[in-house]
């Protein structure tokens, strides 16, 4: 039997598999993903919100979760296992242990009869045993597929479940059956587990005392389908908790638990798990027990500061002890080591941020896959600084939690820069082409038929808003032919009846009753297109998050606000009309701007795709921050050396085209056909490129500290870049006492972010400072210890030991100051934990400056039309799930110009802009916003009022024939040149006059009460 | 005849930033009176001055316009001339005889939940005081 050929193989499908399953997907190739779970979705799936945005966290996983699933170019294998991969690259054979679940995937409708009908009770795994489920269960309720499963190992045999089962779906002589595919190429994303410490010492309680979780069963207790509704709950009485305590670093940052790495993510979902439960009870007392307070990513500073000023203790400490009292709250007893203080206080529920361990699965995964791990069980990279994606056999690529803590945005940029490097062994591959979408009815002259679908998304909104009355509302509208209830209308299952339902009765409009459809409509849209209904012909009314949400107190008002909300969106699909999707054909070739670590490499990636590049840097050489630094961690190697490497990979590759003492100088077009200028400098040489897609890696500088810490004042005292700088050359000279100043102007009330990397810099840096300078000693003045990255607390224990720099922490009220005295540098500061001050004397000061992105930033943010922050550094599309997007399409971004990283993250971030750049490239086509402008030549009176409206350029008056003309591919859809059209010309495809105004005249009038 | 006044709003929400809002409320289940009625544009640029004279024609006591913060455009500056249009249209009002309290432009973050349930909350209870809207134009 021949195997089923696929081009690439995604293990694991969390939103690291999901991401680089449709990276890859997205590009035309073929792709099968293996899920050891019943449902895709992964840690994220269970999560209730996400820092530091606190986006619902369900809400952004599930449309991705539909997405794959539905995509054409992805077959995904859920229940099921690798068990041996032989071969090589660009030929994997691959051996794939099915596992039954008993149920008949193509016959389950996801009812749940059979749940209801089974008689075994057991703990949810899902809700993190907190609650029960049945023998037969979906893991969730937007499980996708969201097909039934028997839990052999529980289930009794009884047959129950088989006799409720309509479809008859169930047999239990299904067995698992192994299967041999090909691929070219595999992307490992297993993702992570968090320590239950009953294994270890029942550490804090754990296991014994009822009333202490780990936080990612507290996650299950916050979240809205959790095992309590969302209301937050102690265990042993099912009373609302009025004090609740986290312990950061449970089994973390220590040796004796066996994890010294830290776990990354803790101090942050802490953070955020504590303000929401203020925000949603403000009488509960939130008390965070931490080490160091690592909130180094992108706004997590402000994040941190935000929970503290709503109310959230911090106490520096880690606990001794925790008893219970007779009442099954918990005693604590603690030092708070920034007082020194010893105090005992007693909480109701107890949370350990426990740590980040890896599935145990790996370790039987990496034998098949032929491929190691460490010591703890992530896997490894072929090289921890220059391949750090790589895993160690060719053609096997590692991204997310399987190689160590990670947070969301690091774990989808590590899945887009694995399926762009998985991508590369297949590019001599055909490429699936463009699917062609199924034909549409023409529904121009049909009177509205529409279909009213609503849902009651569990108890979410069924438990506060009468789902039938609404259904039943609808029914009676003249233009409603069709009205349904269903109890999840994003499950697979119900958008199966919609489609029939649409089909069965004629249905030209269809409004679906649920959630938002900022989240959702996508999702809808494509069912209608499914049974060819134009996605214009779709609506939606907003009645879980605009109604049964927020009114939950009263169901009365609650439904008839949800009826008005469903008329209103009824009267409006009256008017709506098919959008058409047009294409446009896209120019080859990409543009890099900035030839640093992250633009070079993302160049490369692309060059090795067969995609032209142009890739363009400022300075007369390439290199940006490797120019100027000296050696890189982990590993020491120069930075010149990794300079000279990456340089020559560019040179040696004719697809890349290299312009250096170039700046960009204008900018034109959109996403598919960009008219680039290039200006060589002095007028001199500019060159015209056109490129379809455009990368950004403009990088970070470091602040000028100039007037502050003495800086200027001497050369003694510099920054880290200058110490590197002084370090490669052997200038260091014999500094007897260096005092390394961390958070120089950051963490304050002027720059209240942290730069992230500068603990890790300053680390590294006292280590090679000591081995220059043997007898030197190190002074190192904190404010909180936030080393980040993989390998980098270990890296921090080892320099302690190797250098035993003296450690002072410091606060923002008092920091540091620098002064001169006759020739000699004094540092004086008030060290908190000694809490007392002290005077040091300095032959070198060495300023950890804050770090912002490039200067040039407000200038091509501009030309580009994106956004940046206050710090320079810009925004991404989404904080979360789009962290090298940005919201103009076409345009993507890396490295430090998103916020400073580590050279690992910064290539895993490149090789992901390059694989998210691609994708339009090798598609050929993209697809224009539906929602334009139009103008109606015969009312246009020419006045031309409305382009200066257009930021985006899209509106000229044809001077000719005295009419506006809109060039529909620059237009984003806004709408505003329409409001400001005085003749009634224009309209705005989707959100016509029309279509609003059948909404607000129905908002109050005709209301039921 | 007892039922105390229950104003009625219609709220016109730019899709990125002030529908977010509302959307993040919700997901936060941050609570407020169920007196709004929402529609959906894309930016609130694209609100024209006459949907907000329809919307007290058609029955609403109050109407808030909401969008990005200023500098927070997603299509860059439609808020501004979103500003622009209805400081003048809110003059307008008085010429009308309408209480200008009846009509609110407001800046609301995606993250705003919070935020946009007190504006709602503190929208009705004006209005509440204003009392019903009564149109003596034709």
């Amino acid at each position: 039997m021949e195997a089923h050929a696929y081009d690439a193989l995604v293990i694991g499908a969390g939103i690291s598999g999901m991401q680089a399953a449709l990276d890859l997907a997205e590009k035309g190739y073929q792709v099968l993903v293996v899920e050891r779970q019943a449902s895709i979705g992964g840690t994220m799936a269970k999560l209730d919100k996400t820092f530091p945005t606190n986006d619902c966290a369900i809400c952004i996983t599930a449309p991705k979760m539909v997405e794959l699933a539905r995509h054409p170019n992805i077959t995904l294998l859920t229940s099921a296992q690798v068990e041996r991969v032989a071969g090589s690259v660009g030929h994997f054979e691959v051996t794939i242990w099915r596992q039954t679940t008993y149920v008949d995937p193509e016959k389950c409708t996801g009812c749940g009869d059979c749940a209801r009908a089974c008689p075994v009770e057991v703990a949810d795994t899902f809700n993190g045993r907190l609650s029960q489920r049945k023998a037969i269960y979906l893991q969730f309720p937007q499980a996708v597929p969201a097909v039934y499963t028997i839990d052999y190992a529980q289930c009794t045999g009884c047959g129950a479940c088989d006799r409720a089962c309509g479809p008859g779906a169930i047999s239990f002589l299904r067995r698992s059956q192994p299967l041999t595919v090909t691929v070219g190429s595999i992307v490992v994303a297993t993702g992570f587990e968090v320590l239950e410490p009953t294994e270890l010492r029942r550490e804090y309680g754990y296991g014994r005392f009822a009333n202490v979780l780990t936080a990612l069963q507290y996650e299950r207790l916050m979240a809205a389908s959790g095992p309590t509704d969302g209301h937050v709950t102690r265990p042993s009485d099912g009373q609302a908790p009025r004090s609740i305590a986290w312990i950061q670093c449970v089994g973390s940052r220590s040796t004796q638990g066996g994890h010294p790495y830290c776990s990354k993510i803790c101090c942050m979902y802490a953070t955020k798990e504590a303000l929401i439960t203020r925000e949603h009870a403000p009488d509960t007392a939130t008390t965070i027990f931490y080490m160091d307070l690592r909130a180094y990513g992108k706004d997590f500073q402000q994040y941190y500061q935000r929970a503290a000023s709503h109310g959230v203790r911090y106490v520096r400490s880690r606990p001794a002890s925790v008893s219970e009292n007779a009442d099954q709250s918990l005693l604590l007893e603690y030092e708070d080591t920034l007082t020194g203080e010893v105090a005992s206080a007693t909480f109701d529920l107890l949370v350990l941020s426990t740590a980040v361990v890896p599935p145990p699965e790996n370790r039987r995964l990496a034998q098949a896959l032929g491929i190691a791990v460490d010591e703890h069980g992530f896997f490894v990279a072929r090289d921890a600084l220059r391949a750090p994606l790589h895993a160690t056999r060719e053609g096997i690529f590692l991204a997310g939690g399987a190689q160590g803590p990670n947070d969301i945005p690091d774990c989808v940029a590590q899945a887009s820069g694995a399926a762009g490097l998985a991508a590369l062994p297949l590019s001599q591959r055909q490429r699936t082409a463009e699917p062609v979408p199924p034909a549409e009815r023409d529904v121009a002259a049909e009177a509205p038929r529409t279909g009213v679908f609503v849902c009651s998304c569990g108890k979410n909104i069924g438990g506060f808003v009468d789902v039938e009355a609404v259904t039943a509302s609808a029914r009676a509208l003249p233009e409603v032919a069709f009205a349904e209830a269903c109890m999840f209308a994003c499950s697979e299952d119900a958008q199966r009846k919609i489609r029939g339902a649409i089909e069965a009765n004629g249905l030209n409009r269809v409004v679906v009753a649920a959630c938002s459809p900022i989240t959702h409509g996508p999702v809808f849209q494509q069912t209608c297109a499914e049974v060819g209904l134009n996605a214009g012909l779709f609506e939606m009314a907003n009645i879980r998050n605009q109604c049964s949400w927020v009114h939950s107190s009263e169901p009365g008002p609650a439904t008839t606000k949800a009826a008005d909300l469903v008329r209103m969106a009824v009267a409006r699909a009256s008017y709506v009309k098919s959008l058409p999707v047009q294409t446009i054909e896209v120019t080859p070739g990409c543009l890099v701007i900035g030839g640093g670590t992250a633009g070079m490499t993302a160049a490369i990636t692309l060059a090795e795709m067969g995609i032209a590049t142009y890739l363009v840097e400022r300075e007369t050489v390439l290199g940006g921050k490797l120019n100027l630094l000296g050696k890189l961690a982990p590993n020491d190697l120069p930075a010149r050396a990794f300079r000279e490497q990456l340089v020559h990979e560019v040179q040696r590759r004719p697809l890349i085209k290299v312009f250096t003492g170039t700046e960009v100088g204008a900018l034109a077009g959109h996403v598919g056909n960009f008219e680039v200028t290039l200006d060589g400098g002095l007028g001199e040489t500019v060159t015209q490129v056109q490129v379809g897609t455009i990368i950004v890696a403009t990088g970070f500088r470091e602040v000028d500290l100039r007037g502050r810490y003495g800086y200027g004042d001497d050369p003694r005292i510099i920054t880290q870049l200058e110490l590197e700088r002084r370090l490669r050359d052997g200038t260091l000279g014999k500094p007897r006492s260096v005092v390394m100043i961390n958070c120089a102007g950051s963490l304050d009330a002027e720059n209240p972010s942290c730069c992230r990397i500068g603990c890790s810099v300053a680390v590294k840096n006292a280590r090679l400072v000591h081995q220059a300078a043997p007898g030197s000693q190190v002074f190192l003045l904190y404010q909180d210890l936030r080393v980040y990255g993989k390998g980098q607390e270990e890296a921090f224990t080892q320099m302690l030991a190797e250098v035993a720099p003296q450690r002072i922490r410091y606060d923002a009220e008092r920091p540091p100051r620098v002064s001169l005295e006759h020739g000699r540098i004094m540092v004086t500061v008030y060290d908190t934990l000694l809490r007392d001050e002290l005077e040091v004397e300095a032959d070198l000061v060495v300023l950890t400056a804050a770090l912002r992105g490039d200067g040039e930033t407000p200038r091509l943010k501009q030309m580009l039309k994106v956004g940046a922050n206050a710090q320079d550094f810009y925004h991404e599309a989404h904080a979360k799930i789009r962290p090298l997007d940005f919201t103009t399409e076409g345009i993507y971004l890396c490295g430090g110009d998103h916020y400073p990283r580590s050279i690992p993250d910064t290539l895993a971030q490149a090789a992901g802009a390059a694989s998210r750049a691609a994708i339009p490239l090798l598609r050929g086509r993209v697809k224009v916003e539906p929602i334009v402008a139009e103008v109606e030549a015969a009312r246009c009176s020419g006045c031309g009022l409305c382009v200066p409206h257009c930021p985006y350029g899209a509106m000229r008056l044809d001077a000719e024939r005295g009419v506006l003309v809109i060039e529909e591919v620059l237009c984003k859809g806004c709408g505003t040149c329409v409001a400001a059209c005085p003749s009634g010309a224009l309209q705005q495809r989707g959100f016509a006059d029309a279509q609003v105004l059948a909404m607000i005249e129905t908002a109050w009038e005709g209301a039921l009460v | 005849m007892s039922e105390p006044f229950e104003p009625k709003i219609v709220g016109l929400l730019c899709s990125w930033c002030a529908y977010a809002g509302a959307d993040t409320a919700g997901v936060s289940r941050v609570q407020y009176p169920p007196n709004l009625r929402i529609v959906r544009v894309m930016c609130s640029g694209r609100v024209d001055p006459l949907f907000v004279a329809r919307a007290f024609e058609h029955g609403a006591d109050g109407v808030l316009v909401a969008g990005c913060h200023p500098g927070d455009c997603h299509y860059l500056s439609g808020n501004n001339y979103a500003e622009e249009r209805f400081a003048k249209f809110a003059q307008l009002l008085d010429f009308f005889g309408l209480d200008q309290r009846r009509f609110k432009l407001a800046w609301v973050s995606g993250s705003e939940g919070a935020r946009f349930a007190a504006l709602v909350a503190e929208m009705t209870e004006e209005l509440r005081a204003l009392g019903p809207l009564e149109l003596k134009v034709q």
